[in-house]
């Protein structure tokens, strides 16, 4: 089996996920300048919504593809509803307040997200269904699941739309617009808290189906699947320059990527059995063929906050993103 | 019916009265123009009157309507629009979503016309219609914020320094369209601190210092008072 192609493949169904996610952030981010922590917590009400429809579902006798599209149509308008109702009551009364009042409040907003759905949803992990039989195709050495390429191609027509309407559609003008200069988009006509209410619940609608995506992927979901994926997405936010679409996309992707092929390698790289000297050191462990592994792939998550730290410190501005430094 | 009636309007910024209670008339098919010193209050007042600035008090009527509790994006839908001062174009959209933004309040269908016509009046910006604003310069940006704000159909249109930053070419050249803009009927209100100029093509003016209006008159009257040549036209006595 080829690792690097399996876990290229891995890494862009992650990626094209993450990406997903990483829009919300930074739409978000571009039209009020706003860290939306709270915005991995949609994407778990998304997955737990989702969850309690396709397990009630399960047994409906209806298609398997029927019950995922019904548990995301209902997660959808949920979560949309969540991502408005935060905009409207905890982000829109501050909007002129100091920066860092919404962008505590985001953090109080997540944790208010986190408990209300352990209220509902248990502290339990919780199990999708398998009711989408799994079907496995072998590429040049490698596999690709029909879930896998079902993901693939669902985030890639979700960024293909939203690019079409933040960049031909007079929603999407006006939204550019308002991010650029709010004042002057209201004195053109657009009504800007209108606007930016739209740009949360699109955001949300995105998370909503990346929640569904990630809950059918993994087989689980729990009420703090959120935190850690959010912080990730972020992460590729602002690797591809937060506040800039095109950005996000690319930046989700290569997360995705670099993540999969980290939790690759990174045991054999840190098996120390590999160094000629350090094996005769370490003797015994090492011998017929032993090893002594550092780091296991269970340090997958520290590649995302690896890359975040290297481009805050190399390229604060992100790849694609121009504008540098802190607007006061 | 004035198109515009400003009463007593005056605007704080917290403990500081920038605007001390203002009276104005803007008649229907008038270029009017307000000059002043640098602070004197000017963009204050055109602030207020598009909803822009919180603390403001007195009554601003339009087309005889009470406008100061509307909402700033209600303004454009009636036919009133602004160029704020240092033009407030869209930097990274084009200067073809610039124009289409002055539309975003009208649905009619007369939009592309409209659209031709303002090219035809800046043919600079026809040549320029797929860059963004942001690569434009400031003549070709004031053109833009200009021909953004006649996209709209503007009944009134309040010009807050135009000429500003320009060279002595472009501002007679701004101006000019000013007063072509005023003949083709639309309503003018035009703060300026290029009073010469300003007084030339408009028919009246107001003087403003330090928030309060200390003289108003005709154009050509403003034009020949001695202490408006010696304060605005640096004539005069020392
Ligand atoms: N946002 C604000 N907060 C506090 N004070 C302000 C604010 N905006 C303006 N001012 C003050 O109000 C006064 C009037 O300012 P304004 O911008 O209206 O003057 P202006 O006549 O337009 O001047 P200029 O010709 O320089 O544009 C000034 O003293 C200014 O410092
Ligand atoms: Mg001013």
């Amino acid at each position: 089996m080829d690792i690097f192609l399996q876990q290229v493949i891995n890494g862009l169904t992650l990626g094209a996920v993450y990406a997903v996610v990483a829009l919300g952030y930074t739409m978000v981010y571009g039209i009020i300048q706003l860290i939306n922590f709270a915005h991995g917590e949609v994407v778990m009400i998304g997955a737990m919504v989702a969850l309690t429809v396709i397990n009630a579902l399960a047994k409906s006798g209806l298609s398997p593809v029927t019950v995922v599209l019904a548990g995301t149509g209902c997660a959808i308008p949920v979560c949309m509803l969540v991502g408005y109702a935060m905009e409207r009551l905890a982000y829109r009364p501050l909007r002129r307040a100091p920066r860092l009042a919404p962008l505590i409040t985001a953090i109080g907003v997540s944790i208010i997200l986190q408990h209300l759905a352990l209220l509902v949803w248990s502290r339990n992990v919780l199990a999708f269904p398998q009711i989408v039989d799994l079907r496995v195709f072998h590429v040049a050495g490698a596999r690709i699941s029909n879930v896998q390429l079902a993901i693939i191609v669902v985030c890639v027509a979700m960024m293909a739309g939203l690019a079409v309407l933040v960049y031909r559609t007079r929603l999407g003008a006006a939204m550019r617009a308002t991010a650029q200069n709010p004042q002057v988009a209201g004195l053109m006509g657009i009504d800007i808290d209108r606007v930016i209410a739209a740009t949360f619940a699109i955001g949300a609608a995105l998370a909503a189906v990346a929640g569904v995506m990630v809950g059918t992927y993994y087989g689980v979901a729990q009420y703090t699947m959120g935190s850690i994926l959010g912080l990730k997405a972020f992460s590729a936010a602002v690797l591809g320059g937060i506040g800039n679409v095109p950005g996000a996309m690319l930046g989700g992707v290569l997360m995705g990527v670099v993540e999969a092929l980290g939790a690759g390698y990174i045991g054999s790289f840190t098996d120390l059995c590999r160094y000629g000297w350090l094996a005769r050191l370490i003797g015994e462990r090492c011998a017929d063929g032993g090893h002594f592994v550092l780091f296991g792939s269970n340090y997958q998550d520290v590649f995302a906050f690896a890359v975040l730290i290297l481009v805050l410190v190399l390229r604060p501005s992100g790849l694609l993103g121009e504008r540098v430094g802190e607007r006061a | 019916m004035s198109l515009l009636e400003v009463r007593a309007l005056e605007v704080h910024y917290g403990g500081i009265r920038a605007v001390k209670g203002i009276d104005l008339d803007v008649e229907p098919g008038e270029l009017v123009c307000l000059i002043g010193a640098n602070g004197a209050g000017k963009s204050s007042m055109l602030r207020a009157i598009c909803g822009l600035v919180h603390g403001v008090r007195g009554s601003v009527r339009y087309a005889g309507e009470e406008i100061s509790g509307l909402a700033v994006h209600e303004r454009p839908r009636r036919g009133l629009v602004m160029v704020p001062e240092g033009r407030g174009i869209f930097p990274q959209l084009t200067v073809a979503e610039n124009l289409a933004i002055g539309a975003y309040a009208r649905r009619d269908p007369d939009v592309r016309d409209d659209l031709e016509r303002t090219y035809r009046l800046f043919a600079r910006l026809a040549e320029r219609r797929t860059q963004t604003g942001g690569t434009l310069s400031g003549g070709e940006q004031q053109m833009l914020a200009i021909g953004r704000a006649l996209m709209s159909r503007p009944r009134l249109l309040l010009l807050d320094e135009p000429s500003m930053g320009l060279a002595p070419l472009m501002v007679a050249k701004i101006l000019a369209t000013v007063r072509e803009i005023a003949r083709q009927g639309v309503t003018i209100l035009l703060v300026e601190q290029n009073a010469k100029l300003a007084l030339e093509i408009a028919s009246r003016g107001y003087v403003m210092e330090s928030g309060a209006i200390t003289l108003a008159a005709d154009a050509a009257s403003l034009l020949a008072d001695p202490r408006v040549r010696e304060a605005y036209l640096g004539e005069g006595a020392a």
